[in-house]
């Protein structure tokens, strides 16, 4: 029988600055992925949702919080994937917005409600915040991003998607 | 047909379409027009194998004998596959590839729109994260179709080519059996019939804005349901199994 040696929320605490291994700058937490840390029939359960269905980093986190909790001493962990509620952008906090402009990705300007055919949000050059610019691509290096250019600065840069 | 095999039978088959599309977006990798199209082309590839992945392993749970995702996408021959006829088309050009892009995207963002509400709690899950990706990949479809409708003669003459070829595929989408039946009652599946309207609807307009001419009804093919496909299936699955096929239970 193993007891429950700490808190959940010290559990949860540690893994939190976990950074995402995409955006290195923003961490697992800031990205709204890490849900909850639960203790149930001696494990701790850990609770991730992926920013999108086939997000290839989930492997890599799954592995970065069963490494990081194994360095406090903790192994009963098993971490569990759950797609609902569903991910959104809106759970980014305006710090972790700010951390990814300076990374040099624009942020989503608001929530997740794109709508079909909506006109196209302006979206913020990160480096000469012009909003003179233009979408090269729906479509960027990751699932979460789309290219963009600055039509003023002339620099290419990536918009994390609203979503 | 007890609910549990009708609702394994949906799950293979939203799985499957997702996962032949997926295959068939992968094939564009390295050859589409220019890099940032490979890049929209792998994305959606991969938003779809993702989401064959959930289903997929859905249904391995609503089937209840042990097997696992890969089970089913690896060791099932063709007519144990139910994908719709149009996802394995071939690639063809550019442009077929976007009219089947178009198609599938449009009837997809209605049809996870509404398995949103669906009372299984699993399918509604994937669903609602399938929408958000749907929008993107229709999106796509539409400005890729207005473009080359409203561009050259010849970028217009091949686009309506691709509309018109790939048109006797559509009916499929629509078509409703015991499976679908028995699971809309318990409000676990789409109701197809107020979806083709819909479909209709979006698809001419986006044809009317690219200066193309919606097709007319038609013969429409169909089989897929039944586990009947196109020549086209053997070839894919020969390519994607072969490995599970000559080294079964090979890890890397």
């Amino acid at each position: 029988m193993v007891t429950q040696q700490v808190d959940t929320q010290q559990v949860f605490d540690w893994i939190s600055d976990i950074p995402d291994p995409e955006i290195p700058v923003i961490s697992i937490k800031d990205l709204g992925m890490l849900r909850q840390v639960e203790f149930d029939n001696n494990n701790y359960v850990v609770t991730i949702t992926p920013t999108y269905t086939a997000c290839p980093a989930m492997k890599m986190i799954e592995d970065e919080i069963l490494g990081k909790l194994h360095q406090h001493n903790i192994d009963n962990v098993k971490v569990k994937l759950t797609y609902e509620p569903a991910w959104t952008t809106d759970w980014l906090t305006e710090e972790a917005k700010l951390k990814m402009k300076n990374y040099g990705i624009a942020p989503p300007q608001h929530s997740s409600c794109s709508k079909l055919f909506s006109t196209a949000e302006t979206v913020v050059c990160p480096r000469c915040n012009s909003k003179h610019t233009e979408m090269i691509s729906r479509f960027g290096s990751t699932a979460c991003k789309s290219l963009y250019k600055c039509v003023d600065c002339k620099e290419p840069f990536e918009h994390f998607k609203c979503h | 047909m007890t609910q549990k095999e009708a609702l394994f039978q949906y799950c293979l088959r939203l799985g499957d379409n997702a996962l032949i599309l997926g295959h068939r977006l992968s094939e564009w990798c390295s050859r589409a027009p220019f890099i940032e199209e490979d890049l929209a082309l792998t994305n959606m590839s991969l938003d779809m194998i993702g989401r064959a992945q959930a289903l997929l392993k859905y249904a391995a749970e609503v089937e209840g004998s042990g097997k696992t995702e890969d089970d089913l996408a690896y060791r099932r021959p063709e007519p144990k596959y139910f994908n719709h006829l149009i996802t394995e088309q071939p690639n063809g050009d550019f442009a077929h590839t976007i009219a089947r892009q178009l198609y599938i995207s449009t009837f997809e963002y209605y049809f996870y729109s509404d398995l949103e509400k669906s009372k299984d709690k699993t399918l509604a899950a994937i669903a609602s994260k399938a929408i958000k990706e749907v929008k993107y990949h229709l999106q796509h479809a539409a400005d890729w179709t207005i473009r080359l409708g409203d561009g050259t003669e010849e970028s217009r003459n091949r686009m309506q080519k691709a509309i018109s070829d790939l048109w006797m595929w559509s009916g499929e989408l629509f078509e409703m059996d015991e499976v679908e039946n028995s699971l809309l009652k318990d409000g676990i599946a789409v109701d197809l019939i107020p979806i083709k309207a819909l479909w209709s609807n979006h698809i001419k307009q986006v044809l009317t804005e690219a200066t193309l001419n919606m097709p007319e009804e038609d013969y429409m093919q169909t089989g897929s349901r039944k586990g009947i496909h196109t020549e086209n299936l053997g070839h894919i699955l020969s390519e994607m199994q072969y490995l599970q096929r000559a080294y079964p239970d090979a890890k890397w």
